[in-house]
């Protein structure tokens, strides 16, 4: 079992963990809600060449895994130039992939806007960005809202993905500690509940949405 | 001022507009009654070009109505369209849904919008309850902000596409009375109803659309009253005595 003086070593350690995988968390969520929001718009702009670019895109990113596309902007940028740290690449790779299911959170929501709104916006003699910009994006917003909350979760656990490129995050020092000390069952149990841990927040924040929204 | 000539549409196969020709002149109400299905609903949302038809030709004041996105706006500046199910912003409250138009459209300053927004909800027997978002309200409340929302743009006609159809039956007469007072005071109204009290009433000619078809129009009081064509005589006996 973990005596007292494990705890007093290793909590510091995952702790510095656990800030950089909250760093690389918010950073990933800032380019996949942008990104996502671009994708999102541009499919249903009524553009068809907007619009199959952007289907296109994203069930290329979504039919690659997260780990391939994390090695391909770690290993193979540098070969055309472009040199990112290990931070940087977690972030872009992480970003750009969640960007595609958030495009898809955001679609869902625009589409399920009722029609109705549209046509009164419409017979008001709004243009299309206007209906788009006063009355279907907030409306929008808060359909999309416990989704979004969703896939923030499962974003922040595959911030661990980045480990495999040695983003210093908190599973990445788990598994550091863990193979120096062979102490696997106490530490990987408190890198777990770490996650748990702040997972709870984002957890009931959603659930709180769901109830609020659910409602109207 | 509205002005339907020869006006074909189907959706795909079905072929629900056939040939229809009618003209609704300045401070006219007329009623467009018929079968659901009929094509009645159809023909109302051509007129402000929420949907295209196929052939013959729509104008508004001698303006065409087309496909051409400038065109269409200039429709809509003149001709309102009131619908079944309200279709109310749900996010914002019964007075930003009334200046929505005039500020976002026309560019009109706020305060003034705010100013005949809330003389257009005391006309329409809601003053107070401007603050209220929509699912605050009852329907029948609901329908009476959007004929305030609609009366916003100054429109020169209003289309009414069944607006007592989404009501419980007790909130039907306030919607009525509203559209009475619209009619007394000189507004040409394009109405689709079942409502063949208010028709007989308020309407100065009744139009009888089947599959797609104008099989009848008159003067509201005698086409209500003796339909000459076998087909009016038969609706109006379901309409009137659904037992």
């Amino acid at each position: 079992m973990l005596s007292r003086n494990d705890l007093a070593e290793y909590l510091p350690l995952l702790a510095k963990g656990a800030l950089v995988t909250v760093e690389v968390f918010v950073c990933a969520l800032v380019v996949a809600t942008l990104l996502g929001m671009v994708w999102a718009l541009m499919r249903v702009s009524g553009v068809r060449a907007l619009s199959r670019f952007s289907k296109a895109l994203i069930n290329i990113i979504r039919g690659i895994p997260i780990l391939v596309q994390l090695f391909y902007i770690y290993f193979v940028f540098p070969e055309i130039g472009i040199q990112l740290s290990a931070f940087e690449a977690g972030v872009i790779g992480l970003g750009f992939a969640y960007s595609c299911y958030m495009a898809e959170v955001f679609r869902a929501g625009i589409e399920a806007v009722d029609p109705g709104q549209v046509e009164a916006a419409q017979s008001l003699g709004m243009r299309r960005a206007l209906i788009l910009w006063r009355v279907v994006l907030p409306q929008a917003f808060k359909i999309s809202l416990p989704p979004y909350g969703n896939t923030c979760i499962m974003m922040l656990k595959d911030t661990s993905q980045t480990s495999i490129i040695t983003v210093a995050e908190l599973s990445f020092e788990g598994k550091l500690i863990a193979s120096s000390t062979f102490k696997n069952t106490e530490i990987f149990s408190l890198v777990a509940v770490w996650y748990l841990v702040m997972c709870v927040p984002l957890i009931l924040l959603v659930g709180r949405l769901e109830k609020k929204f659910g409602r109207q | 001022m509205i002005a339907v000539r020869g006006v074909r549409k189907s959706f795909g196969t079905n072929l629900v507009l056939d040939g229809i020709s009618l003209e609704v002149s300045q401070g006219e109400v007329v009623c467009v009654i018929g079968p659901s299905g009929s094509g009645k609903s159809t023909l109302l949302r051509c007129v402000n070009g929420l949907e295209a038809y196929d052939d013959g030709e729509i104008t508004v004041e001698g303006q065409r109505v087309d496909r051409d996105a400038r065109h269409i706006v200039a429709i809509r500046e003149k001709v309102a369209m009131v619908f079944q199910r309200f279709n109310l912003f749900p996010h914002r409250t019964a007075l930003e849904n009334v200046i929505e138009g005039p500020v976002y459209v026309k560019h009109e300053p706020r305060e003034e919008a705010s100013e005949r927004a809330r003389a257009l909800l005391a006309r329409v027997g809601l003053a107070g309850k401007e603050n209220d978002y929509p699912h605050r309200l009852s329907g029948g409340q609901q329908q009476r902000v959007a004929i305030a929302r609609a009366l916003a743009m100054r429109p020169q006609a209003i289309l009414f596409d069944e607006p007592t159809s989404g009501l419980d039956p007790e909130l039907v007469g306030e919607v009525l009375a509203v559209m009475r007072v619209l009619a007394n005071d000189g507004m040409t109204m394009m109405v689709v109803t079942h409502e063949m009290g208010f028709a007989r009433e308020v309407a100065d000619r009744v139009i009888f659309i089947d599959r797609g078809k104008i099989i009848e129009q008159g003067k509201a009081r005698e086409l209500l009253r003796s339909p000459q064509q076998e087909r009016t005589q038969d609706f109006l006996r379901r309409v009137t005595h659904p037992i």
